[in-house]
């Protein structure tokens, strides 16, 4: 078989082997599977993304040719996005068995194959080539995401998942209704074929109604402000280990999905043309880093203060694309990348101390950093790369950002993304100095440093996030190829 | 000096952070602990030196580590500047290190692995600076020296402590991600480059009118150099234990700020440019309010230490004067001005700590008569305070001598008044200290019965970094013509 007929399998593997998950017994054998499963399809991921060439990797499901039949289409951009969510989604089972033992007691089969659906339906959405296909696959995913919100122990989680079952299925049938528009006027469904009708019928009002629908839809995946709403308790009462996943891929994904739209699909010139989309963009960007951060700053449940802090962070991946450039592309992708690895880090960090105490409120953190100094030191340093501190992944992303705004002769902008930066600060020194300067509460018992099996995980998120702001070829490199890509169209 | 071996650059930087890693490895040993303190700066001292003859033949090692945005890489470059400033740090470190063990000891504090990996770190960080490249390697290791000094500022873990531990670290990050790293990513996007060239690099590449904003951006964003508006963050680092002022608040990290300064101004905009524009007048004119109003401030202070630390604001502001006047003179009054003060205020912070230890005393209406039960401490804080002044046969005066010159070739009238009257401050708010010590009779309800001299290991400290003053004035020729070779 060649790499192009094992590519399917990245999706395939997690999307078949859920089954299996759901029948196993046990707490270890279904963790297992679902581990080995998603390193599988990182290795197939790291692969193709590896054997890529100029030319665009295509597999036809069951040889019906495209345009009639559905095809996976992987090129540089859609294969580094696929990289990053697999492998994040093996990070967090990494960390994730002690954690998900303690907080899921029984079923774990069930619990597995619901994660293992969720990264199927991520995966799935990210590959393929077929307008229809994503909308099949966002529902997998979000269906089985609902599903493991609502596996927290907190009863709260119960209606944290409804409001986030309300406000996706929202989502999705705006998706919908704009595909739907889409092949009312072009007759087709394939990506490529789409972007070659569409031109044709652009000028019409079904077309531009169908584009709305869906960036719309979209904004709600990517909790783009003021669409963020259902994110907040949905990320702070799931389980840790799915908090991880989640914060790490699935709103990365969304805006994957737009970018695919908005660039290949419809073509950057219509996008920003038609529509005042950068504009709009740009201040929902704008207002989403601001209102983010500021919220974060005085939130007392640590989980949610990185949740807002993540509508910040989406703020700057759109503000990248809002700038309509070339290096604002590259700062978007590259902060995709080391976003994934600095909050899916964060929050490994705080469900470690979870694991502890039992509790994400900021009272709950005093005196930690005496008790637990491994955890607390590595979530600093991951907090130094959410700030941006040189010598950290999070300081490419804002050095890129920064040059972007600059390039396009926006100083406001990058006052804004500094001042955001330093209210970045502010809420992760709130919990430095409650975990190393407060004194533990009279009635906590102090807690023992956490196992090795939750810390070598985090420390290796540490080590990653060091990594990627010391050695950019990789990371850089690959940004720049995705960004060069859309930019190209297919 | 030639047997010395010549490290690479980086290794040079490694040796103090390896250091740190097996000072806090050792942490139930104490022993141990100090015997790697020794080894660490030591070691740390001979590697500086292995790069002075290199360096000052005109072939300082150079060493490319990996590229971290497209023509920008980490690097490290050894220019005499550059060694100069590793070369204060890496002797006052030995010097700091016997005086640092006795006082924590004396003074009973908690966690010493800590406090002396990260004193170690922050030299590391230092030499990192000294070494660099390019802005972009400069820039990480500005920002690795705030981190770890910031645990050293809150050792005690007081509230008093954290507060200033939170002040200091939001005027330092401020100042450098909000203006420090825009003018760098400015400079950048201008021209492609960031990479430290003689005769600077911006020259032609952007508009006369935008050069004195972009000055401006880097002399305030250099927040180590505490340029008023910014400079809340000295005085606040005071509460840390007084080994870490006087090394890092008196040496390494205000001294990071002002070689920045002066590293910029050579290497970024080049001397010429800015002589010939002009650009840095008002920059200058701004540090010379600074110099007077900080003088003005200190002398209202009775802490021995804030005053000391305004002290400090007002002889960083000579730096950055000589450094925005840019006349060849005044350029090397202010590379002249980082040695000599350096080694004239660590003897004044030696000499607080030691009056801390000794006595327990902090405010100065508390020293009267003091003086004549510790003679030795306040003997070292006079000599300190007279190379400050800059009064003949201490060090301090070349510095001042050279800057003035500078500033009346160049006819900154408002800049000769201020150092004029800084130095007649000085002499009000710092002399008095220990001419109070000697004659004033001591202070009532306060009894010097019992009170004796500080421990041995502090009294050496002291003598060595006061003989230094001394030495510094009937051998500047070295440090002369290092400055001169930078300028012209």
């Amino acid at each position: 078989m060649t790499l192009t007929q094992w590519m399917p399998f990245i999706v395939l593997m997690p999307l078949i082997l859920s089954g299996v998950s759901a029948l196993l017994p046990g707490k270890t054998a279904p963790w297992l599977l679902a581990f080995a499963t998603a390193t599988a399809s990182t290795i197939l991921a790291a692969l193709v993304w590896l054997g890529l060439g100029p030319e665009p990797m295509r597999y036809a499901f069951g040889n019906w040719a495209p345009p009639m039949g559905i095809e996976y289409r992987v090129d540089h951009a859609n294969a580094l996005v696929a990289l990053i969510v697999s492998g994040i989604a093996s990070l967090a089972l990494l960390w994730g068995k002690r954690s998900a033992d303690q907080e899921i007691p029984e079923r774990q089969g069930i619990f597995y194959a619901l994660f293992l659906l969720a990264l199927a339906g991520l995966l799935g959405i990210t590959l393929t080539g077929d307008a229809f296909n994503v909308f099949v696959f966002l529902e997998i995913s979000s269906l089985s995401t609902y599903a493991l919100v609502a596996y927290g122990q907190d009863r709260r989680g119960l209606l944290a998942a409804f409001r986030y079952l309300i406000m996706g299925t929202i989502g999705a049938t705006f998706i919908l209704i704009g595909i739907g528009f889409l092949y009312m006027m072009t007759g087709t469904l394939n990506m490529a074929d789409l972007a070659e009708r569409i031109p044709a019928v652009a000028d019409t009002n079904a077309v531009r109604a169908g584009f709305a629908f869906i960036i719309v839809g979209l904004g709600l995946k990517l909790a783009l402000l003021p669409l963020h709403l259902w994110l907040p308790n949905a990320y702070a009462f799931a389980p840790n280990v799915i908090t991880v996943f989640l914060a790490g891929t699935a709103t990365k994904v969304a805006l994957y999905v737009m970018l695919r739209f908005i660039y290949t699909i419809f073509g950057g010139d219509y996008s920003f043309g038609a529509l005042p989309l950068a504009d709009i963009m740009m201040v929902l960007a704008v207002a989403g880093m601001v209102v983010g951060s500021w919220v974060a700053m005085f939130e007392p449940n640590l989980k949610r203060m990185m949740a807002y802090s993540s509508v910040a962070q989406v703020g700057y991946l759109v503000l990248g694309v809002a700038l309509v450039s070339i290096i604002g592309l590259t700062a978007t992708f590259v902060h995709l990348f080391n976003h994934a690895l600095m909050k899916a880090g964060l929050f490994m960090a705080l469900g470690t101390v979870m694991y502890r105490t039992g509790s994400a409120r900021i009272e709950a953190f005093y005196g930690v950093g005496r008790q637990m100094p491994w955890t607390m030191t590595a979530f600093a340093l991951l907090g130094l790369s959410l700030i941006g501190v040189p010598a950290t992944a999070g300081f490419v992303s804002k050095w890129y950002l920064i040059w972007g705004a600059l390039d396009a002769g926006q100083v406001w902008l990058v006052v804004l993304i500094l001042i955001t930066s330093l209210m970045a600060v502010v809420y992760i020194w709130r919990v430095i100095e409650a975990a190393w300067f407060q004194a533990p509460r009279d009635q906590q018992s102090p807690v023992a440093e956490a196992p090795k099996a939750l810390l070598i995980p985090l420390w290796l998120m540490v080590a990653l996030n060091i990594y990627f702001g010391l050695d950019t070829r990789l990371s850089l490199g690959a940004a720049e190829q995705a960004a060069q890509v859309l930019l190209g169209g297919f | 000096m030639a047997a010395l071996p010549t490290l690479a650059p980086m290794w040079v930087i490694a040796i103090p952070f390896i250091g740190a890693a097996a000072i806090a490895a050792s942490h139930n040993h104490p022993r141990l602990r100090d015997g790697l303190g020794w080894l660490a700066s030591i070691a740390f001292f001979v590697a500086v030196c292995g790069h002075i003859e290199p360096t000052m033949s005109g072939l300082g090692a150079t060493q490319t580590l990996g590229e971290l945005l497209p023509g920008v890489s980490i690097g490290f470059a050894l220019e005499p500047l550059g060694l100069l400033f590793a070369l204060i740090g890496a002797s006052l470190w030995l010097v700091a290190t016997l005086y640092a063990q006795s006082y924590m000891k004396h003074m009973d504090y908690p966690h010493l692995a800590r406090f002396f990996a990260c004193y170690a770190i922050a030299l590391g960080a230092a030499a990192g600076m000294a070494f660099s490249a390019n802005l972009l390697t400069l820039f990480i290791f500005y920002e690795i020296l705030t981190l770890s000094t910031y645990p050293l500022v809150t050792h005690s873990g007081s509230e008093e402590a954290r507060r200033g531990g939170r002040v200091y670290l939001f005027y330092l990050l401020a100042s450098s991600v909000g203006l420090l790293l825009p003018a760098i990513i400015w400079t950048y996007a201008a021209t492609g480059t960031l990479t430290f060239q003689s005769g600077g690099i911006v020259d032609g590449h952007i508009a006369p009118h935008w050069v004195p904003v972009l000055l401006g951006l880097f002399a305030f964003g250099i927040g180590k150099a505490a340029l008023m508006p910014f400079h809340k963050w000295l005085p606040s680092a005071m509460v840390a234990p007084a080994p870490v002022s006087a090394l890092l608040h008196a040496v390494a990290v205000v001294k990071a700020g002002v070689f920045t300064v002066l590293k910029v101004v050579i290497f970024v905009f080049g001397v010429e440019t800015l002589s010939d524009t002009g650009a840095g007048i008002w920059v200058s004119w701004v540090a010379a309010f600074t110099i007077v109003a900080a003088s003005l401030v200190a002398l209202t202070l009775d802490d021995f230490k804030a005053r000391l630390a305004y002290s400090t604001v007002a002889q960083l502001s000579y730096v950055v004067v000589g450094a925005m006047v840019a006349t060849p003179l005044a350029v090397i009054g202010a590379v002249m001005q980082m040695a000599m003060h350096a080694v004239a205020k660590i003897t004044l912070f030696f000499s607080a700590g030691a009056i801390q230890v000794a006595s327990n005393r902090k405010k100065i209406q508390q020293f009267d008569g003091l003086g004549r039960v510790m003679p030795y401490t306040f003997a070292f804080m006079t000599v300190g305070i007279l190379s400050i002044i800059g009064l003949p046969i201490f060090g301090g005066m070349w510095s001042k001598w050279y800057l003035l010159l500078g500033s009346l070739q160049a006819e900154q009238w408002i800049v000769v008044g201020a150092l004029l009257i800084s130095s007649l401050l000085n002499i009000l708010y710092l002399l008095i200290i220990p001419l109070r010590g000697f004659f004033a009779p001591a202070a009532e309800g306060v009894p010097t019965e019992g009170l004796h001299e500080a421990p041995l290991a502090q009294r050496i400290a002291m003598g060595v970094t006061a003989g230094g003053c001394v030495l510094l004035f009937f051998y500047p020729e070295p440090l002369y013509e290092l400055a001169k070779g930078l300028v012209l």
